[in-house]
């Protein structure tokens, strides 16, 4: 199967060993991988604001690129939502149809087309705080919601990182809280936006982790630098580090 | 015209008090909690909400029916019915049945409704004194503030806030901040009023058309003394509020008190279905703007709202804004969503007073998906022309830049470029706003772009460039 690999622009930017790892794990697994090198963006920032008009050049500039493959992954639960859910501003054409059908985060191509359950290649020796961001979880439906208490509990990104011999997961207050991420919320809401970064991570440190884990960049770029604020130097990993076969 | 809500300003300002933030979060996610805990008892949950859901859309869906309905069986109770198209409409209805009768006060229970007419201030303008009876509705009465929260109007005081504003407006002991002591000091100084009004006010939590009752849930007690004291019961109602039997009554009283305090029922639920020997009963029913929101197809569904308040216990943002952040009636998910209804320009910030991470839409009892309402709301400020210039502007070099390959491979990959493009499109002119309370990420000395050409570009184009 060929795959078209979407890296998101912010780690293209700031985090492109996540890239790198992303595609290298796919490698691994057998992908035929390609990496079309016009993408740029998925239209998220600008949709999220509010600025719809302002959304639509670039989204249709992305089902250019990626409406002729028959799946694309991205490792980014946000823009696989965005592009799932809520892709609306640029024209209705045959790419941008097939896009939206054919896009999968990179989890849900694992766990759920692939189906691996199975890293032998990684060993993590470590416990991990795990955080899934809203998207992941209430846009994608790749972990069950604490708020639907009859539901069973599930994890998509920890069925995955339970394939990694050696890994623990630690338990934290108010899981499935958001971060406080937020996209443009970020830098409108900066006040409450940070505040719940701490809080996230008081939580998640009472528990002593050896490392804060995600599925999502986004949510860590937000938490890394609240922590790296605070003076904390605890490491931050993207889900495909960890299943690569990252050491600590 | 207004001008607009500077939520993001005021959250800020109620933050950097750490201890009523802080004593806010703890206090509603235990609420939160409680909530969770409720529901788990009920395995039916889901389909209870799915339920309310579908008989608050029935009931919208023929509203006229059933408000004609409504007024028919309250009339042959003995009940007046009036209708009020607004706000000023409301408000002069209540104070023409007062001066008609020389009242001069008036004794009410807690009403979100009242609050979004501003009655109170429209009535002391005139002449008539009003007592706020429900004790968080009365703290808030004394200290010149609106409510924080619809269910806990003065939630975001500590007792020793009350202590002292009660030493300030009653003489009571400043130092004394046991919750019996300050509940006993309220009890006091507002029962004689109950004795001294000449007419008690109440809201309602629903209303049953095929009755013609008015249903009324508290955990006080306060409106039952506001409706059954004083000889005149003045009962102010939205139009939405009405659902069809008694029946369908029980749906929404096993979800109501769950949902907003984790408890399985208020203390008091009281059916009003007529006047009392020799006293009147009068019900208004209000639009105040109603029916332009069921006509709007993006928003009608907001019409559903029961009024727990479980989407702002459960919302990450309201939790550590404060609730007087909103500077509106309503506030949280429910009130952004419900705000611009009113007036767009005024709440145009409210839409982004949110991180759409989807909880409130999961709690809410009848399924109001208040996160995507939100998120429309985003795109409607944008076709009213309300997005901040300079957020447009960058966002239209963002979107230039993001959909010209060779524009963002120039401005990634050269530093000085990246800075200056960066902050449009990341956090558009705000990037000292990103680095306030967090540190900057560092650019890769090398982008994934950059990074593929190195290294495996032959795979896609046969050699390296």
């Amino acid at each position: 199967m060929q795959v078209a690999l979407m890296v998101p622009c912010y780690i293209d930017m700031f985090y492109p060993h996540v890239g790198v790892a992303t595609l290298e794990l796919l490698e691994r697994l057998g992908v035929d991988v390609v990496y079309p090198e016009e993408q740029t963006c998925c239209g998220q920032p600008m949709a999220n604001s509010g600025c719809y008009e302002e959304a639509r050049a670039t989204e249709e500039h992305c089902a250019r690129v990626f409406g002729s493959f028959d799946c694309v992954v991205t490792p980014s639960g946000s823009c696989t939502h965005h592009i799932r859910n809520k892709f609306t501003a640029g024209v209705d054409s045959p790419e941008k149809k097939t896009l939206v059908r054919n896009t999968y985060d990179l989890v849900e191509f694992l766990h759920d087309v692939l189906k691996i359950r199975e890293f032998p290649w990684a060993t993590f020796e470590h416990k991990v705080a795990l955080h899934t961001s809203c998207s992941a979880i209430r846009g994608l439906n790749m972990a069950s919601m604490s708020e639907r208490v009859h539901d069973a509990v599930f994890s998509k990104p920890k069925a995955l990182l339970s394939g990694v011999p050696g890994i623990e997961f630690i338990e934290f207050e108010r899981v499935d809280e958001c971060c406080g991420f937020g996209g443009t919320f970020a830098a409108t809401e900066e006040a409450v936006s940070a505040r719940m970064g701490y809080d996230k991570l008081t939580f998640m440190q009472k528990a002593s982790p050896d490392c804060i884990v995600s599925p999502d960049m986004s949510c860590l770029m937000h938490l890394q630098g609240c922590a790296r604020r605070q003076k904390q130097d605890i490491p931050f990993y993207h889900l495909a580090e960890i299943l690569n076969g990252v050491s600590l | 015209m207004s001008a607009p809500v500077d939520q993001a300003k005021n959250a800020e300002k109620f933050l950097a008090d750490t201890v009523h933030e802080q004593r806010l979060d703890k206090l509603l996610w235990a609420m939160r909690m409680r909530r969770d805990a409720a529901a788990r008892q009920v395995p039916e949950w889901e389909e209870l909400r799915t339920l309310a859901s579908e008989i608050k859309e029935h009931t919208l869906s023929n509203l006229s029916q059933y408000l004609l309905e409504f007024e028919a069986k309250a009339a042959a109770n003995g009940v007046i019915v009036h209708w009020a198209r607004d706000a000023h409409e409301h408000n002069q209805i209540v104070y023409n049945l007062l001066a008609e009768q020389g009242i001069d006060l008036l004794v009410k229970s807690k009403s979100m409704l009242t609050e979004e007419c501003e009655m109170r201030p429209f009535l002391e303008r005139r002449g008539i004194r009003v007592t706020e009876t429900d004790l968080g509705e009365r703290i808030q009465q004394l200290d010149n503030q609106p409510p924080g929260h619809i269910v806990g109007p003065a939630i975001h005081k500590t007792n020793k806030d009350v202590a002292v504003l009660f030493s300030k407006k009653y003489g009571s002991d400043p130092y004394n901040e046991d919750t019996a002591y300050l509940a006993g000091v309220m009890r006091e100084n507002t029962r004689p009023d109950f004795l001294k009004a000449h007419a008690g006010m109440t809201g309602a939590n629903f209303v049953v058309a095929e009755t013609g009752a008015i249903v009324v849930a508290t955990n006080e007690g306060n409106a039952d003394l506001s409706a059954n004291t004083p000889p005149l019961h003045i009962c102010s109602v939205g139009i939405e509020k009405i659902i069809p039997t008694t029946e369908s009554l029980a749906v929404f009283i096993r979800l109501l008190a769950r949902s907003a305090t984790g408890d399985t029922i208020t203390q008091y639920t009281s059916m009003f279905r007529g006047p009392r020997k020799g006293a009147a009963m009068h019900v208004i029913l209000v639009d105040n703007g109603r029916s332009a929101r069921l006509g709007m197809k993006r928003f009608w569904h907001s019409l559903k709202c029961i009024r727990c308040a479980a989407c702002m216990n459960t919302c990450p943002v309201y939790r550590r804004s404060g609730g007087l952040s909103y500077g509106s009636t309503y506030m949280g998910p429910i009130g952004i969503i419900l705000m611009p209804t009113f007036e767009v320009h005024k709440y145009n910030e409210l839409p982004f007073a949110s991180t759409l991470n989807g909880s409130c839409s999961n709690v809410c009892p009848v399924k109001i998906d208040i996160h995507e309402q939100i998120y429309v709301w985003r795109e409607v400020m944008e076709e009213h022309d309300q997005i901040q210039v300079v957020k447009k502007e960058a966002m239209r070099v963002a979107d230039k830049v993001l959909s010209h390959p060779a524009l963002y491979q120039i401005a990634t990959t050269t530093l000085s470029a990246a800075l200056e493009v960066l902050p449009h499109f990341a956090v558009y002119n705000r990037l000292n706003a990103w680095g306030k309370h967090r540190d900057v990420p560092e650019a890769a000395r090398e982008t994934f772009h950059e990074w593929y050409r190195n290294n495996r570009a032959d795979a896609n184009e046969g050699g390296k460039l």
